[in-house]
């Protein structure tokens, strides 16, 4: 992975000195509270119900065993002992104390972590594909270009106060992990006729209170040209987007309301003018590619036989084997999801103790990294498949492996009313009992591939617009409903789902999910999925069966 | 009124002309209306000429007359509104203005770092008592990874 150099380090380090200085005159009474919200914002503070909550940026994922026990040792010295991933590939404290940021930064500082813009309106962490370099048909590993995307925007001084926060997404894999049409920019590596490798850019995605898919702006970007046209694009951004109301200030918006086509004349033309004096080097894309090469792979690690004979032997062993282990490039390796959905805690948490173990084991079996995925999981990218039963005892002792991956309890949540002083409603509690209600295994796997996605309120964090069966919390006279959807995708084939109809109230939430099954088992075609089924079906059906009792 | 040119405390010579106030002598800033609507007039005036642009200005209308100023301010009327950061770029890099950029307005020590790095050497701080502490704020970082005005390299390409 990415190793920071003096001046990559250097940055960090005057960031925390830059910030701490900033809290302190905050706190001296020197800034007001106007002026600093930007600023801790920058680092990833927000201010919360409760209490702050830092969201710590995992640049496209990645995670040494050394940068995830510093977590753990962050969470327990700092926090209540226990992190949270997103699904932008961060992870949040929901209970540090603003005095104490300042410190939490240095000591991220001292692993090379930041919190830099992982909020605020300004250019967010890159984010990609949990499977990058070790997935099968990928054109070319994105996290090279995720990194060099990662340096242009950290303290970019132009695009630092934008109309609104800006997110990247980049994949060298048609099969879209990374939910890159529901980004401001999305990047898929593709090959051109002539066999070249560039990107296809699209724009304009996004989420929230107004889901849009993006739009492709340039069917084929030369690798030299990356930078230039990413700059072209935030620039046309900076001067054209609206800045009258935060609910319209996302590209989104702007390329609707003047088309993609004029959008696109506007950047070709700002792009001609800056290309040559922004290209980039080939030598600089061979540098960064440097740090992400093939680590030595075992070639004789399919010969190992016990793989075969375990999951014969131990049926819970095959079960996880099943639902979270998947295919690797290399003959004989597996990349593996650690579940962070076990049916008693929240979706996407983690202990420190669970931490400590997932470092212990990413040194044993993994080379000593860690990947966090779009789905609040974290990932194993590179183990034997001789390890795997190895591996799945130890991580059974601290409930991290759930076999679960996928399917009905695997949900996407947000922190909810619990945490987030932006909802209208509980997530984690809902969730809960969605879980206890759907505990047995057999029937979720009947079930299939299945993407619950919940939020507590419009600003939809846990993008339930694009989830199979999407649930939004919203408020009602000081109550708690919540508005189905159904249908959507945030993968390749991504759609956004179709409205069930009105809101339905808290105690009902349950009961409707597994009226909506019922629907869909009842309905579905041999191996059908869910989606499929909706797709094929359209949402009548459903909707007749939820509201038939009134 | 004190401001920073140049990372120095000076005194400012210069006069922001309201559009309804007459012309005064020595060194006056008019706004983009008032320069298109005088513009011979303010093309005889005696003293520095000045421009200031907002966000919402056409920027490009401007270029022909760029020569006819040696001072261009910017106006941050927030100093969450960004798009003068463009604007100084623009003016540096595009259209080769060699004047002083001045930023006018909700400018804050906070902000100076990338204003600097983005082509603007004078600062009109909000706040006049934090004049001296705001001296500071350039050398907040000693690189950055981006082509700027400040260094129209990338690091990689100078350091690396």
């Amino acid at each position: 992975m990415y190793q920071y150099d003096k001046y990559d380090q250097a940055m960090i380090d005057q960031r925390v000195a830059q910030y701490r200085d900033q809290t302190r005159r905050y706190l001296a009474g020197e800034l007001t509270e106007e002026q600093f919200r930007p600023l801790r914002l920058m680092n990833g503070l927000y201010v919360q119900i409760h209490a702050p909550m830092l969201r710590v940026a995992i640049p496209y994922g990645l995670m040494s065993s050394t940068q995830v026990r510093k977590v753990a040792d962050i969470s327990r010295k700092y926090d209540k002992g226990y992190v949270h991933f997103t699904t932008r590939q961060n992870f949040q404290l929901n209970w540090p104390a603003l005095e104490t940021v300042p410190d939490i930064l240095a000591e991220l500082a001292s692993v090379q972590m930041h919190a830099i813009q992982s909020s605020g309106n300004c250019i967010r962490n890159t984010t990609s594909d949990q499977l990058a370099g070790v997935c099968e048909g990928e054109i070319e590993d994105p996290r090279p270009y995720c990194e060099i995307i990662r340096q242009w925007s950290t303290f970019h001084p132009e695009f630092a106060y934008l109309p609104r926060k800006f997110k990247i997404a980049v994949i060298g894999n048609a099969e879209d992990r990374a939910a890159t049409k529901l980004h401001d920019i999305g990047l898929h590596l593709v090959k051109n006729q002539e066999g070249e490798v560039g990107f296809e850019v699209l724009v304009g995605g996004g989420l929230g209170r107004t889901p849009i898919l993006g739009q492709q702006i340039r069917p084929f970007l030369e690798k030299k040209d990356l930078l230039s046209y990413l700059e072209a694009i935030l620039r046309v951004y900076n001067r054209l987007g609206r800045r009258d109301n935060k609910y319209k200030a996302r590209i989104k918006i702007t390329v609707r309301e003047h088309g993609i086509n004029h959008i696109r004349e506007l950047v070709e033309a700002e792009w001609v003018e800056i290309r040559d004096q922004l290209e980039l080097d080939s030598k600089e894309i061979e540098r960064v590619k440097g740090f992400f090469t093939e680590p030595e792979y075992d070639a004789n690690a399919a010969e190992d036989t016990s793989f075969a004979e375990m999951q014969t032997e131990d049926a819970n062993f095959a079960r996880w084997v099943k639902q979270n282990v998947v295919a690797h490039k290399k003959p004989g390796y597996k990349a593996v999801h650690v579940s962070l959905k076990a049916p008693l805690s929240p979706p996407g948490d983690v202990t420190d103790s669970q931490l400590d173990l997932i470092a212990d084991l990413a040194d044993e079996f993994n080379m000593g990294e860690v990947r966090s995925t779009h789905d609040q999981n974290l990932l194993f990218s590179d183990i034997k498949q001789g390890d795997l039963y190895a591996l799945w005892l130890r991580l059974e002792v601290e409930s991290l492996a759930t076999p679960n991956i996928g399917t009905l309890t695997d949900m996407i949540c947000c922190p909810g009313l619990d945490f987030c002083g932006l909802a209208n409603a509980t997530s984690i509690p809902l969730a809960k009992e969605i879980n206890e209600r759907f505990s047995d295994l057999d029937y979720l796997y009947d079930l299939g591939d299945l993407k619950v996605k919940m939020s507590g309120c419009m600003n939809g964090c846990a993008h339930q617009s694009v989830g199979h069966i999407g649930i939004l919390g919203v408020d009602k006279k000081g109550e708690e409903w919540y508005q189905f959807t159904l249908g959507g995708s945030s993968e390749a084939d991504a759609s956004l789902g179709q409205r069930l109809g009105r809101a339905i109230p808290k105690d009902d939430v349950v009961d409707t999910v597994s009226t909506l099954l019922d629907v869909y088992v009842e309905q579905r075609e041999q191996d059908e999925p869910f989606l499929a089924t909706v797709r094929r079906i359209g949402i009548d059906p459903f909707k007749e069966r939820v509201y038939a009792d009134n | 009124m004190q401001i920073i040119k140049d990372r120095e405390i000076i005194e400012d010579n210069w006069l922001h002309l309201d559009d309804e106030a007459e012309l005064a002598a020595g060194n006056i800033t008019v706004s983009l209306a008032r320069w298109q609507e005088q513009h011979e007039t303010l093309c005889d005036h005696e003293g520095g000429l000045g421009l200031r642009l907002t966000g919402e200005d056409p920027l490009e209308e401007v270029v022909p007359d760029l020569d006819s100023f040696t001072l261009i301010v910017l106006a941050f009327p927030a100093f969450t509104d960004g798009r003068c950061y463009s604007f100084a770029r623009l003016l540096r890099d595009r259209f080769s203005f060699k004047g002083e950029i001045r930023a006018q307005g909700d400018v804050l020590y906070d902000q100076l770092f990338y204003m600097t790095q983005c082509g603007i050497n004078s600062f009109e701080l909000a706040n006049q008592n934090r004049v001296v502490d705001a001296l500071a704020a350039f050398d907040d970082f000693s690189e950055s990874y981006q082509t700027t005005v400040a260094k129209p390299a990338p690091l990689y390409r100078r350091c690396r």
